[in-house]
């Protein structure tokens, strides 16, 4: 660090040798030319534009009840009849309950091994460490057929709770990465300071540790309920006659879409949009009143 | 992180205390902590991985049920004397996912690179998320979203036949080069935030005494910023190649006959046909095709530190 500091504090009256006067604004390298803003902001437009089609067409005032390219005029016929769409409004619930338990149980479950794998050394340590990681990177096509496997040799029929056990599986890793983000961002001192106040472990795990990692621990589960939703691959193996709302996107994907699904698309992503602004609008302010 | 504490505690005065019980809580502890998140992983990842193994070695048809005979002629027989060409479809998948690992890569570096080093700190947060706002859509709305925008009768393809870039023939939807885009489209995220972590890392002194030492522009970033993020890029070419070689989504809603991938092969044979032992020998071979594809990867790009993705 301080080695690197003398250099930078005689750079100034280096513009007087002529070879740094070829490039004048050298401290400002953060402002040099358009490319890379034109590049991220055309990208953002980009994965934009399904989601704008998404919006659009939800009002369309198409004269069938499947998605059609010509613009008929604007109707909100489609949100007003949400739930007309035999099984969509069920697969909707489905999907729901199902994120948030295993959102729940998962975080239940991953705290107590993020803490584990961050704050201990123990055998097996770089096996579960390994684990976690692969169950993050299998494909999902592999880990659904072999949960499918898996149920089909344990007689365990499929259903509502054959893709909860499979949702709440691959929502372990990441609230492990998560949570261990998190724990490794939070000093010890604290807890230790409990200790030597009196506290039990499980009384100053309970009234110091868990109140420094709620805001970690609602990241985590959000993140679990954001890859139970939208999983598609997985569930399509283990949902047997059960439904989920991307089960159901896709079947009709294939047969037509009724213009409910993208009104339940965009409600959604409107519902997200918010918790994430508020989310963010929560942060800068717990950030100025800290600093 | 552990200094830290240590010398908190000692600070305190209280350090002979407390050590020794944590000392003889070292392995319960953890191991109490660790055991249920271990086990429910271990039965509901790592044993059914196995079993699918297991089942692909078992033999017998839909109506008759199957037995477990050992059965490895299996993988013979898909690949050797095939019905169905399964080694197309699995050549055709990993260049689908190849070459959409590269499309991330070179839109997702500058648009990682530039929230890294080209904006206010205040504003890293907002273009970080922006990048993921599309993840408030349901992923096969998504795909299927850009299925209609796709097709022949969308937008993007009148509008190209209008200004006369593309003939009366010209399609997109149906087509290898869009089930690529697709797949680089759903998993762009998973390459930029991996790289903008390891850029973020980086100590920007070091362009500059790369820029003092006479680097030029493309040097400095060259010798210094690629090498540096080389972490992230590895972090994000598992994550995408992996994604986009298994994926059957985008095969099947932008792809067209001659797309199939080993994906939509896998879930055909379970779901459709239930062949199911043929379905766990495909995607066994997936997954060893893959492991070791990605193992020569990390010896060549020589990260060996796998945790450290994590």
């Amino acid at each position: 660090m301080t080695a690197v500091a003398p250099p930078r504090a005689t750079a100034p009256a280096a513009p007087a040798t002529g070879t740094a006067a070829r490039r004048p604004g050298r401290h400002g390298v953060n402002r040099r030319g358009p490319w890379l803003a034109i590049v991220y902001w055309v990208t953002i437009a980009i994965t934009l534009v399904p989601i704008v089609y998404m919006i659009v067409y939800s009002f369309n005032d198409a004269p069938t009840n499947r998605l059609s390219f010509a613009w008929n005029g604007f109707t909100t016929y489609w949100y007003a009849n949400l739930v007309n769409v035999s099984g969509l409004g069920q697969a909707f619930v489905t999907s729901v309950v199902i994120a948030f338990l295993a959102a729940i149980i998962s975080v239940a479950i991953g705290l107590p091994l993020a803490l584990a794998l961050e704050r201990y050394r123990f055998p097996g340590r770089g096996a579960v460490n390994a684990v976690v990681f692969a169950d993050i990177a299998a494909p999902s096509i592999v880990v659904g057929s072999a949960s499918l496997s898996f149920f089909l040799s344990v007689g365990l029929g499929t259903g509502f709770l054959t893709i909860l056990l499979t949702h709440v599986a691959f929502d372990v890793a990441y609230v492990v990465v998560v949570l261990r983000a998190r724990i490794a961002g939070t000093s010890r001192a604290l807890e230790e300071a409990a200790g030597d106040l009196g506290a039990t472990p499980l009384q100053a795990f309970r009234l110091v540790t868990l109140p420094l990692l709620a805001p970690g621990m609602l990241a985590a589960g959000l993140l679990a309920l954001a890859m139970s939703i939208d999983d598609y691959v997985i569930t399509s193996f283990v949902a047997g006659p059960s439904v989920t709302f991307p089960l159901f996107v896709y079947g009709a994907a294939k047969a037509g879409m009724p213009p409910q699904v993208l009104c339940f698309g965009t409600l959604v992503f409107a519902v997200g949009l918010l918790v994430a602004l508020l989310n963010g609008a929560l942060n800068r302010r717990l950030a100025r009143t800290r600093g | 992180m552990s200094a830290v504490g240590t010398a908190g505690t000692a600070g305190l005065g209280a350090g002979p205390g407390p050590a020794p019980v944590r000392h003889g809580r070292r392995l319960r502890v953890p191991f109490l902590l660790a055991v249920v998140g271990t086990a429910y992983l271990a039965v509901f990842f790592v044993i059914p991985l196995v079993s699918g193994l297991i089942v692909s070695l078992m033999s017998g048809n839909p109506d008759d049920g199957y037995t477990f005979t050992w059965n490895w002629g299996i993988y013979g027989s898909l690949f050797i004397d095939p019905q169905v060409p399964y080694l197309t479809f699995l050549g055709r998948s990993l260049w689908y996912g190849a070459a959409a690992t590269v499309v991330t890569i070179i839109v997702g570096y500058p648009v990682a690179y530039f929230i890294a080093f080209r904006v206010s700190p205040r504003w890293k947060n907002p273009l970080l998320m922006l990048v993921f706002v599309s993840f408030l859509v349901s992923f096969v709305i998504r795909t299927d979203m850009w299925a209609f925008v796709l097709a022949s009768q969308g937008p993007v393809v009148t509008a190209l036949q209008a200004i006369g870039l593309a003939g009366k023939d010209f399609h997109i939807l149906g087509t290898g080069g869009a089930v690529i885009f697709g797949d680089a489209y759903n998993d762009l995220a998973f390459m930029v935030l991996p790289i903008y972590a390891a850029l973020e890392r980086i100590d920007p002194r070091l362009g500059e005494a790369a820029n003092d030492l006479y680097a030029g522009k493309v040097r400095a970033f060259w010798h210094t910023t690629l090498p540096l993020s080389r972490s992230g890029i590895f972090a994000g070419v598992l994550l995408v190649f992996i994604d986009s070689v298994g994926d059957p989504v985008n095969s099947a809603l932008l792809g067209g006959t001659n797309t199939y991938t080993i994906g939509q092969a896998i879930q055909d044979a379970y779901s459709g046909n239930q062949q199911y032992n043929v379905a766990a020998a495909l995607s066994t071979v997936l997954m060893v095709v893959l492991g070791i594809i990605l193992f020569i990867y990390a010896r060549v790009s020589g990260t060996d530190d796998l945790e450290d993705l994590v």
